[in-house]
């Protein structure tokens, strides 16, 4: 057992390594680069340029086949790739959702002439997307949207609410799942467009997060017109669609950014405290830093595993379904234990190193618990997928939607 | 990136688990649980044939000479069948402890009965119940004479030697040496001690003036414990993984067939939540083991704090995949027909052997200290 690249991903390494250099700044520390983020107007254009310089460097999407502007590589390149970018200096997370979900579903279902018009643009960070999934009735029951989208014509209109639409705000284009028809059972009703965020009746407004950020957005749709040419597969085959996009959200791999974790708690432990001295020494601390560590420990190497099997150009097996379970409420309890330490003073902000960084955790903890699937629902996804145990009972499931109660 | 087991390795578990599934099969737990039988001798006699204990015994010394990863996926395979032989005993502690202190000619005597299956070692350090700790060791030895009484002894019965912590007279960590004796001479005697896992015998040991000699250094018994634990712990944890999937399935399979309330009690998410629970901690103990089975492998700098975390994953995935599984069952899972007790039993069993969860956390955190101070 070991590490190590393959001579191959070794040579591309180096050669990512050599790029970045010439194109980036090299982060000093680890963390750093995270808080100054948010805070910055110019982040998009700046995330926009370096997402077109990695685009005509062939580093963009490195498993996308060459005619849309990949390399027809591994996806263990692709996580070198990253692995290797999180070292720098740069503006992230603008296109992952375009590139990640809404694109490969266009590639799957959308006509020629649309993918000669609409990658490349994504591709180079000139046009962002954004995933209309969600609604205000319909979040871990996804297939219970009621946004419709009526034949008109040759077209469609679309009416209706999203809602948790990722950077809708900043977004070109987004894919819709609309229910086309509610007098059959629901995931049989549905259909997928894609549109413009430009387009008549669209409206975009920003939610404020408990955290107070909002990176988030409900969308309305008020008689929204769009030609038949937009629809993403077959009229009442929506959900099909949909699962393509759902299951490019879980092929992403990647290691966590940043963040506060046990390093951190220690050194937190060590300049705090209590009445025997420092709460290094207290065996309850302990006893918990030592659960996180080896939760810590056991998803990094759980992210190994994937990436062994990824390197060995293997089906990564379903351990990876384990991480957001663990890290998710790692990430909440952890920062609301670092706060109990610093005593009732550790609800203030800036008194003490790290204190705004847990608490930040703590509060955003309690968001990353239910972004992209909640505890529950991924629980209920390991129980089924893979320990094979039966789906719940769907009361709904054979019910035509306009029928359906609440 | 390379962080799994080689095909060979992986075709060497299949091996082991098809003769395990043929030959140990959970009614000869059962036997040994309700019998007299110190262990399932059969078993062990064939798991001797197939080249178990001889599989980490370097090749002078008469063994396989493989590496630890051999040992680990046996080990896993072990824990799954929840074996009654003395494996932990035998295969990890004391073959381990003669190559960590045994001289030369130790080894030669030991390891090369102990590859033939002529020898069964075990490991006597507690005596009675109180954690043991370098101070509180009152069985003595001095002038090559052993005095002193040891339980409970895992396999005491069965065994032909044991490797004894003893107190040689020096101070603090430095007052016990481990001591080897042979247990088939008349000063040694030894009586059965019940324990909550009668599938896994234990004894009381008692040395009157018993012939044994020091393995290792004078004053070096407390410090070699630490490091022969490290090992331990490794092959612990993957006995330990595997038993906790054995646990899961175990429950996973009858709540696909006990119906209540109309349907499976697997489709309720109470039930199913419980044991996608079971997984998670499956999967992080199963990373954490890896990661101990590199470094015990390697020699790796990291081995202390990869052995205690992977300790602590898989305590703790074997603990709650038992109880769960019996919960799970409901009223059946807690007769003794049920097969639900053995892993019960078994996971409590090995989770004191080596020391329970709360001293390997303390133990992880001060390594994790000494490791971001160098």
């Amino acid at each position: 057992m070991d590490f190590n690249d393959t001579p191959e991903e070794a040579a591309f390494r180096k050669e990512v390594r050599a790029w970045l250099d010439a194109n980036a700044t090299r982060k000093i520390d680890d963390k750093a680069s995270f808080r100054a983020r948010n805070d910055d107007p110019e982040l998009l254009t700046k995330a926009k340029a370096w997402q077109d310089k990695k685009a005509k460097a062939g580093y963009a999407r490195i498993t996308w086949p060459k005619e849309y502007g990949g390399r027809g590589g591994s996806p263990i390149l692709q996580v070198i790739y990253q692995q290797e970018e999180a070292n720098y200096l740069v503006p992230l997370g603008f296109f992952d959702i375009g590139l990640g979900m809404c694109i490969p579903t266009m590639m799957a279902y959308a006509a020629p002439e649309h993918l000669k018009r609409y990658v490349k643009p994504a591709l180079h960070g000139d046009e962002v997307w954004c995933q209309l999934f969600s609604e205000p009735a319909a979040g871990s029951d996804v297939a219970g949207i009621r946004t419709k989208a009526e034949r008109d014509g040759d077209g469609w209109v679309i009416n209706g609410q999203k809602v948790w639409t990722s950077g809708a705000h900043y977004s070109d284009y987004g894919i819709i799942i609309t229910r086309t028809d509610p007098s059959v059972p629901k995931h049989q009703g549905l259909t997928m467009f894609f549109l413009s965020m430009k387009a008549p009746g669209v409206e975009v407004r920003p939610i404020k997060q408990m955290s107070g950020g909002a990176n988030f957005n409900e969308v309305f749709f008020t008689n929204v017109r769009i030609p038949d040419s937009q629809r993403l597969g077959n009229v009442g085959e929506g959900w099909k669609a949909a699962l393509t996009t759902l299951m490019n959200e879980r092929l992403a791999v990647g290691m966590p950014s940043g963040g506060l974790d046990v390093d951190e708690l220690m050194e937190l432990a060590r300049d705090t405290d209590l009445e025997d001295g420092p709460a290094i020494r207290n065996q309850q601390v302990r006893s918990k830093i030592a659960d996180w560590y080896v939760q810590q420990q056991g998803l990094k190497l759980t992210r190994y595993r994937t990436l062994t099997a990824l390197s060995k150009g293997q089906t990564p097996g379903p351990e990876s379904s384990i991480i957001k379970i663990v890290a998710a409420p790692k990430m909440q309890d952890m920062g609301a234990f670092a706060m109990e330490l610093m005593g009732p003073g550790g609800i203030m902000k800036e008194e003490v190193p790290h204190a705004a960084g847990f608490q930040a955790q703590w509060i955003g903890g309690a968001g990353f618990r239910i972004a992209g699937g909640t505890d529950e629902i991924l629980r209920n996804i390991v129980a089924e997928r893979v320990l094979g145990m039966p789906a719940d009972v769907r009361v709904d499931k054979d019910v035509p939607f306009n029928k359906l109660k609440g | 990136m390379n962080f799994d087991f080689s095909d060979d390795q992986k075709l060497l578990k299949e091996q082991v688990r098809k003769f395990l599934t043929d030959k140990c099969p959970t009614k000869v737990v059962r036997r040994v649980l309700d019998g007299n039988e110190t262990h399932a001798d059969e078993v062990w006699k064939g798991l001797v044939e197939l080249g178990v204990p001889a599989t980490g015994i370097p090749e002078e010394y008469g063994g396989l000479g493989l590496s630890p990863l051999e040992l680990c996926v046996i080990a896993e395979e072990m824990g799954r069948a929840a074996a009654p032989v003395p494996f932990d005993t035998s295969v990890v502690l004391a073959t381990e402890a003669l190559k960590l202190a045994g001289s030369d000619a130790q080894k030669r005597k030991w390891l090369s009965e102990l590859a033939a299956g002529k020898a069964i070692g075990t490991l006597a350090i507690a005596e009675g119940p109180q954690p043991p700790k370098p101070r509180g060791i009152r069985t003595t030895f001095g002038g090559g004479r052993l005095n002193g009484k040891k339980l409970p002894v895992a396999d005491g019965e069965a065994a032909t030697f044991a490797v004894v912590l003893a107190n040689t007279g020096g101070q603090g960590d430095r007052a016990v040496s481990l001591v080897l004796i042979d247990l088939t001479q008349a000063a040694v005697s030894k009586k059965r001690v019940e324990t909550i896992d009668p599938a896994r015998k234990h004894a009381e040991l008692t040395f009157k003036d018993a012939a044994a000699e020091l393995l290792g250094a004078e004053g070096e018994g407390w410090r070699t414990l630490e490091r022969l634990y490290d090992a331990a712990a490794v092959y612990f944890a993957f006995a330990q993984v595997g038993g906790a999937e054995a646990a899961m399935w175990m429950a996973r399979d009858y709540a696909l067939q006990r119906q209540a309330f109309g349907r499976a009690i697997g489709s309720y998410q109470a039930i199913k939540h419980k044991l996608a629970d079971c997984y998670v901690k499956l999967e992080l103990a199963r990373s954490n083991a890896y990661y101990g089975a590199m470094m015990l492998t390697d020699g790796g700098a990291d081995l202390p704090l990869a052995a205690a975390a992977a300790r602590i994953a898989a305590t703790d995935a074997y603990d709650f995949a038992s109880k769960e599984n019996i919960q799970t069952h409901g009223g059946i899972g807690f007769t003794w027909e049920a097969d639900t007790q053995f892993h019960y039993r078994r996971a409590r069993v090995m989770a004191l052997a080596l020391g329970g969860p709360m001293a390997w956390k303390d133990k992880l955190v001060s390594r994790l200290e000494q490791k971001n101070a160098a």
